[in-house]
């Protein structure tokens, strides 16, 4: 087209090299720009080793000096300069999964009516409403457990419950007092709170997918709602809901600033969830700043190595998860 | 015998139904008590003064100027860092190697990078640039939100210009238009509306990050605009001024908190509404 053009202008032949330079210059351009794209893309995977690699760095004395000791000991003294990370990992886990228990549930129920129960008028509201909640930062959440839910829970709902398991074996230990407001199951609940709207909607999306002809045909049988949506819609979404869960695990187990706030910040395992503890991003967001001395830093910065691989194995798994169920219903 | 059996199935039936709407309620519930009580307690707080004043010191009267200040420059060098580096990877998974084992590779560590704790990513940035200078300052806390706002911008260009149909690249590839000039003038045209949609998701997601700021870069009492210097943020001084015990830097601290959430609720919403009519046209 360009040549054709080219001929009906009359150009003559001192045109033909110019042509060819415009050529070899979209050429040179052409591959400039391919390599700097893929460039950028590596660059992402760079990130990943980056951070994998300085983290490992910052975390070596760490392990020269204590050795695998440093992921079982309790003891958390910056004076001593004796360091374990037993508690906050505790911390992490036991409160993830205490909010994942409060969540998963919900959060499913919650897709049910979404997908199920809730009249069509209703379903974009409450979806987008739902959506918009997923993407207010973490510290809103905090300052809210801060100053309206730990004086709450301390005053109305902690000391009834201490006096009701007092003596019950297990519970009297679970939920022994003094009710502080603040501590480990007050950081799950608001954990639960914040991971519900990742959960919610992204079941909400695998249930979605379902095909309409399996629901009918079970709904011909003469199923009820409930009976197609335990037997008929789970089923076939299954791996996608659980890799909506582990997504929602992701996030629970790296959640900072909401748990900072409420969880009290104390190095210590309690059998009572009603104690104060600490997880591990509340403890290096409590402390980093203040940490005088190699040995605590590096203790910090080893910290966010295991909140790190942890992580990384959960949010892989949700992927993976994620990805097997795409490629079914795509 | 039937009977007994249809009683117990609509029984359960009902049961699950009511569970179901007790389960959205109390969902709706908790969250519109959080932000009612966001909004009763920043409104009460909101003046001019906000806007205008520095942050005080215990028991004066002041406002956020420097935190806003501060945040705004860090927010968009993120931005001015991590959107292009973003936008040209996306690009590459979208145009170059779309089905190659590089771009299924970079998806997959994207992801996860999307969700990945980001005090983790403070800790990195912490080691690789705060350490070495020897001080906190504010580019290294852009620095921390520009890795953070690369992965959503990965994600998002790389969807929309999946979107972009292949006719309109067969079109320019036929009139002999360069594959990158292709890109350039078509593919990112036609995915306009949704790399601003990334832009804007990945300003939400910044603008509330708190963790990985406290050790990168850090915090100011006053005003600066020195990259080289510690910078005050938003979140920060909400973080600071909410554990404090003074009531006036508490009812600060909840004028913060409501001024992100507004920013990042109507972020959200703009977004919503660009694709919204986009994919209604």
């Amino acid at each position: 087209m360009v040549d054709v053009a080219w001929q009906e202008a009359g150009v003559g032949a001192q045109d033909v090299a110019e042509r060819a330079k415009v050529l070899n210059r979209l050429r040179i351009g052409d591959i400039v720009f391919h390599r700097i794209t893929k460039t950028a893309a590596v660059f992402v995977l760079v990130v990943l080793g980056g951070v994998i690699v300085s983290l490992f760095l910052g975390a070596l004395p760490v392990f020269q000096e204590f050795g695998f000791g440093f992921l079982t000991t309790q003891s958390w003294n910056p004076v001593t300069e004796k360091f374990g990370a037993l508690a906050p990992i505790y911390g992490t886990v036991i409160t993830s999964l205490i909010a994942m228990l409060i969540a998963v549930p919900f959060g499913l129920m919650i897709a049910m009516f979404l997908t199920e129960l809730c009249p069509i008028w209703l379903r974009r509201p409450i979806g987008i409403s739902i959506e918009l909640l997923a993407g207010i930062p973490s510290i809103i959440y905090g300052i809210w457990g801060l100053f309206v839910f730990a004086p709450f829970l301390q005053q109305y709902l902690q000391p009834p419950v201490i006096a009701a398991f007092e003596n019950v074996p297990v519970f009297s230990t679970l939920f022994a007092g003094p009710p502080f407001g603040i501590g480990i199951l007050t950081a799950s609940l608001i954990l639960a709170i914040m991971v519900l709207p990742f959960i919610t909607s992204i079941s909400r999306d695998v249930f979605d997918a379902v095909p309409p002809v399996l629901k009918e045909a079970a709904y011909g049988l003469g199923w009820t709602q409930w009976e197609v949506w335990r037997y008929v819609v789970l089923p076939y979404t299954r791996i996608g809901v659980i890799g909506g869960v582990m997504l929602g695990l992701g996030r629970a187990l790296g959640e900072t600033m909401a748990v900072t706030f409420v969880i009290g910040n104390a190095h210590r395992i309690s059998g009572s969830l009603l104690a104060p503890g600490t997880t591990i991003s509340a403890t290096i967001a409590n402390e980093f700043t203040e940490a005088v001395g190699d040995l605590y830093t590096a203790s910090l910065i080893a910290l966010g190595l295991i909140l790190f691989i942890i992580t990384f194995i959960v949010l892989a798994i949700a992927r993976y998860l994620l990805l097997r169920i795409e490629r079914r219903i795509g | 015998m039937d009977a007994s059996l249809y009683a117990s199935r609509r029984r359960r039936n009902l049961i699950a139904a009511v569970a179901s709407y007790g389960a959205t309620f109390v969902g709706l519930l908790w969250l519109a008590l959080i932000l009612g009580e966001l909004f009763w307690q920043g409104f009460s707080g909101l003046s001019l003064r906000v806007f205008t004043e520095m942050t005080p010191p215990p028991g004066a009267v002041g406002g956020l100027l420097n935190a806003i200040v501060g945040s705004l420059i860090m927010t968009a060098l993120a931005l001015l860092i991590g959107a292009p580096i973003g936008i040209l990877a996306g690009t590459y998974m979208a145009e170059y190697g779309r089905h190659s084992r590089l771009t299924t590779l970079v998806r997959f560590i994207n992801d996860i990078l999307l969700s990945a704790p980001s005090i983790v990513v403070g800790l990195f940035i912490y080691y690789v640039m705060v350490r070495p200078m020897g001080h906190f300052s504010g580019i290294a806390g852009a620095v921390v939100l520009s890795v953070l706002v690369v992965p959503v911008m990965v994600r998002t260009t790389e969807d929309m210009l999946t979107l972009v149909p292949d006719t309109l690249r067969e079109a320019a590839a036929s009139i002999g238009l360069p594959r990158s000039l292709m890109i350039r003038q078509i593919a990112y045209r036609a995915a306009r509306a949704g790399i601003i949609t990334g832009l804007l998701l990945a300003i939400a997601r910044i603008s509330g990050e708190t963790a990985p700021l406290l050790f990168t870069a850090l915090n100011n009492q006053f005003y600066s605009t020195n990259l080289n210097a510690p910078m005050a943020s938003l979140p920060s001084v909400i973080f600071q001024f909410a554990l404090s015990p003074y009531k006036d830097w508490q009812d600060l601290a909840w004028t913060g908190a409501l001024i992100i959430t507004l920013a990042v609720l109507a972020m959200s919403v703009i977004a919503r509404s660009l694709t919204g009519t986009r994919k209604a046209s």
